[in-house]
């Protein structure tokens, strides 16, 4: 068992002192031999996600000390975009975030056979590179749905919901958009790809929908049968919490499932270019370490998978992400998705 | 002769050169063609952005606001992945977007994208702008949409299109290279063709040509068929001059010598006898010299156009032996008759034959000694019929033998004896002009000449 350093939330703070982001843990790594090098990682994955990937990069790469920030979405942005915080490789699930660091001139462009293996949906610009493909799901409480009865499509979810208001009320729960990067990208991709999504959030409104920070929350509610279903839930997360926790099960609706890139790239600022393009190297290699794919619940980048489910869709890169970035766009948006959901 | 310049060289650097021109521009226009539309079809959809941006603007509650549409920067990405900038201003206040995006310089008509290139965050990029008025009359203000997006799509279209065009430009210019190659060859074998007519021929044909000719070479080939036509009159002017010439000669001295024969009779004195017959050799000798000119006339004149005539050669030859018989008597000299006792058929000229043959019997009587023999022989072979007359003469001494059929060319130990230098090359006219040759070796048995009049079977 290696002895690992772990800075407590107060002593990052004071190292980042004078940032104005917020940060939410600081882990470093030390070198596993004679330290040659710093990376300097900010992430939004939880440190007991992507803690087995570090080790496992530490392995291959025993002189690299490991820096690693977490944070939010939001903050990483910040940190990136408007402070030019040093950092040598900044991971995010927020795909929208990602883009427009990658459109504003804030990453690095890297080119190699790795990233030449990557599918065309999986990059943009050679400086974004998704490494994981996390479906948004569905996650239902086993005592609420007996098997088989669980609702396959967003309007038999529609229907079952107007079908039984008294029974569902209070007990339907999704991601707070407004807080959540996550679920501000998935609703509004929702919005995007079905007119079921307004009518959805609108059935949900009027049960009186339950609004979550984190995918974690909404599992831990739905298993303990506090909540019957909650809707878009973290895919990856939900199923590597299905180990430990009892009580819900994972539904992928048919008409169509989004899917959520983790995505890598190395900012202008990085210091230490080489470690990070080493690190993607090794993102992009996780497909073929089945036991660190297990072990920090990253589903890692398999195009097998859409053929043979074909309503998964890839979100796609491209400018198309930024337009929900705008910010009248996203006021216009969390005022509709406010007057159909909180209805008060 | 020196060559000055090569018209195929000439015709091949100029079809080359020409090939390289046309690459050149097909080249420059492919490129500029492709970039104009590569660049036309990043307009177009920046136009269609900006457009999509400026009809999603409403006025709401005094001001205006927009729902920034998914389409309009999602086809941005289409054609390749180049950054994306936008910006929303209303009355010069930026309503989204980012507001450091440099405002249209260029003045613009409502409605009209206005484009330019620019430069923006270390990137080139191309700018499209619309104006757009909103809200009502009386507070009407101006919104204007920009949409601007880096260029390396374009840059990267531009270079695979000038790669492409390069190799098509290349392969075109090659092909078209060997093209001229062959082109050259091609315009230039009629001129192949001629020179090999010409050259075919032999030394006095001088007929027109009439091969096949392209009209460029019709003026070349008449101005030589008229050069050739003025050379032949020349030539038979020049024989017939020489022919009138020799008979006019022959005819007076014919009269000279019967007179001088009477004066022989008449003289008493040695001395006068003598000078008389020295009087007649002469005269002797000079009507032989105009008989072979008239005969060389003669021949050159029917070689021209020989007829071909079913002949005995034994009865030809029989017939010159018995003609010279009286001559070779008064100088003791035997003439043996080797011959076949059958007759040895031969397509030709009778008068020319027997010239030629009397020529050679004749020149051996005249440099044999008295009481020798001479050998008429005829022989056929593999090659062909052989006429051979074999004396025991002086033979021809130390000279090139290959020189004695030539004109006035004589052996070079006949000072002593009148001769012309013509015999010789008549018996070869002949030859060559039935197809054959003369031979002349010194005899193999002994002193003397062989001449040999070879003709093909």
């Amino acid at each position: 068992m290696r002895v690992l350093h772990l800075a407590s939330i107060i002593l990052a703070f004071l190292a980042q002192s004078g940032a104005a982001f917020e940060i939410e843990d600081r882990v470093v790594y030390p070198a596993t031999h004679s330290e040659t090098s710093v990376l300097r990682v900010i992430s939004t994955a939880d440190q007991a996600v992507f803690e087995p990937i570090i080790l496992a990069y530490q392995m291959a790469h025993p002189g690299v000390q490991v820096d690693y920030t977490i944070t939010g979405t939001t903050d990483l942005m910040r940190a990136i975009h408007e402070e030019g915080a040093v950092f040598d490789l900044a991971i995010s699930s927020a795909m929208d975030l990602q883009t427009k660091l990658a459109n504003d001139g804030l990453a690095r462009t890297y080119d190699t056979a790795a990233t030449d293996g990557l599918p065309a949906w999986a990059t943009w610009r050679n400086q974004i590179f998704a490494f994981t493909q996390e479906p948004a799901v569905v996650v239902i409480s086993d005592s609420f749905f007996p098997l088989g009865n669980a609702p396959t499509t967003r309007d038999e979810l529609i229907a079952l919901l107007r079908e039984n208001p008294t029974r569902f009320y209070s007990r339907v729960g999704t991601y707070d958009v407004r807080i959540s990067g996550f679920g501000y990208l998935m609703a509004t991709q929702d919005s995007r790809n079905s007119e079921a999504f307004w009518r959805l959030m609108e059935v949900m409104g009027r049960m009186d929908a339950q609004l979550y920070c984190c995918s974690g929350d909404m599992i831990r509610d739905v298993a303990s049968g506090k909540l019957a279903l909650a809707y878009n839930v973290l895919g990856s997360y939900a199923a590597s919490q299905q180990d430990t926790v009892e009580g819900f099960s994972i539904i992928e609706l048919q008409d169509y499932v989004s899917v959520m890139l983790r995505t890598a790239l190395i900012p202008t600022t990085a210091e230490n270019t080489q470690d990070a393009e080493n690190m993607i190297d090794f993102l992009l290699g996780l497909g073929t370490r089945p036991d660190l794919v297990s072990a920090s619940g990253l589903p890692a980048i398999d195009t097998a998978t859409f053929q043979q489910n074909s309503a998964l869709r890839p979100i796609r890169f491209g400018p198309g992400l930024m337009v929900f970035l705008d910010q009248l766009r996203r006021s216009n948006f969390l005022r509709n998705w406010e007057n159909s959901l909180v209805q008060k | 002769m020196t060559p000055n310049g090569s018209i195929r060289r000439r015709l091949f650097y100029q079809l080359a050169g020409v090939a390289a021109l046309l690459s050149l521009a097909f080249f420059l226009v492919v490129r500029g063609v492709a970039e104009r539309a590569a660049e036309g079809t990043q307009d177009d959809i920046l136009a269609a952005s900006a457009t999509a941006i400026a009809d999603s603007i409403r006025s709401e509650a005094g001001g205006a606001t927009l729902d920034l549409p998914y389409s309009a920067l999602s086809m941005l990405g289409t054609v390749g992945q180049d950054r994306v900038f936008y910006r929303v201003t209303v009355s010069g206040q930026t309503l989204t977007g980012y507001d450091d995006l440099p405002a249209p310089t260029l003045t613009q008509r409502h409605g009209e994208p206005a484009f330019e290139t620019a430069l923006y965050r270390d990137d080139e990029i191309r700018v499209v702008s619309i104006a757009r008025p909103i809200g009502a009359q009386a507070s009407r203000s101006v919104a204007i949409v920009t949409v601007a997006q880096t260029r390396q799509g374009l840059e990267s279209i531009s270079r695979r299109i000038t790669t492409l065009a390069t190799g098509i430009a290349a392969g075109f210019f090659f092909l078209a290279t060997a093209l001229s190659l062959w082109a050259a060859s091609s315009a230039l074998a009629p001129f192949d063709r001629l020179t090999e007519a010409v050259t075919r021929r032999g030394p006095k044909d001088l007929r027109p040509v009439t091969a096949n000719t392209p009209s460029e070479l019709v003026p070349l080939v008449d101005a030589l068929n008229s050069f050739m036509g003025r050379l032949r009159t020349s030539l038979h002017r020049t024989e017939d001059f020489i022919a009138e010439a020799a008979h006019r000669v022959r005819t007076p001295l014919a009269t000279v010598r019967a007179q001088a024969e009477v004066t022989h009779l008449k003289l008493t004195k040695d001395e006068h006898k003598k000078a008389i017959r020295e009087m007649i050799r002469a005269i002797d000798e000079s009507s032989r010299s105009a008989g072979q000119m008239l005969d060389h006339a003669m021949v050159t004149f029917r070689a021209d156009s020989l007829t071909r005539e079913d002949l005995d050669l034994v009865a030809v030859a029989q017939e010159t032996c018995a003609r010279l018989g009286p001559t070779a008597d008064l100088k003791d000299i035997a003439i043996h008759r080797v011959m076949p006792d059958h007759k040895v058929h031969f397509q030709g000229d009778g008068i020319l034959l027997q010239a030629a043959l009397l020529n050679i019997l004749d020149n051996a009587i005249k440099y044999s000694p008295e009481e020798s023999e001479i050998t008429v022989s005829l022989t056929e072979d593999g090659d062909g019929l052989r006429l051979s007359v074999t004396d025991q003469g002086r033979g021809f001494g130390n000279i090139d033998l290959s020189r004695l059929t030539n004109r006035y060319e004589r052996g070079a130990n006949v000072g002593d004896v009148v001769g012309s230098g013509l015999g010789l090359t008549i018996a070869e006219d002949v030859a060559q002009a039935h197809g054959g040759t003369l031979s002349v070796a010194s005899n193999a048995k002994g002193a003397g000449a062989c001449v040999s009049f070879i003709l093909p079977r």
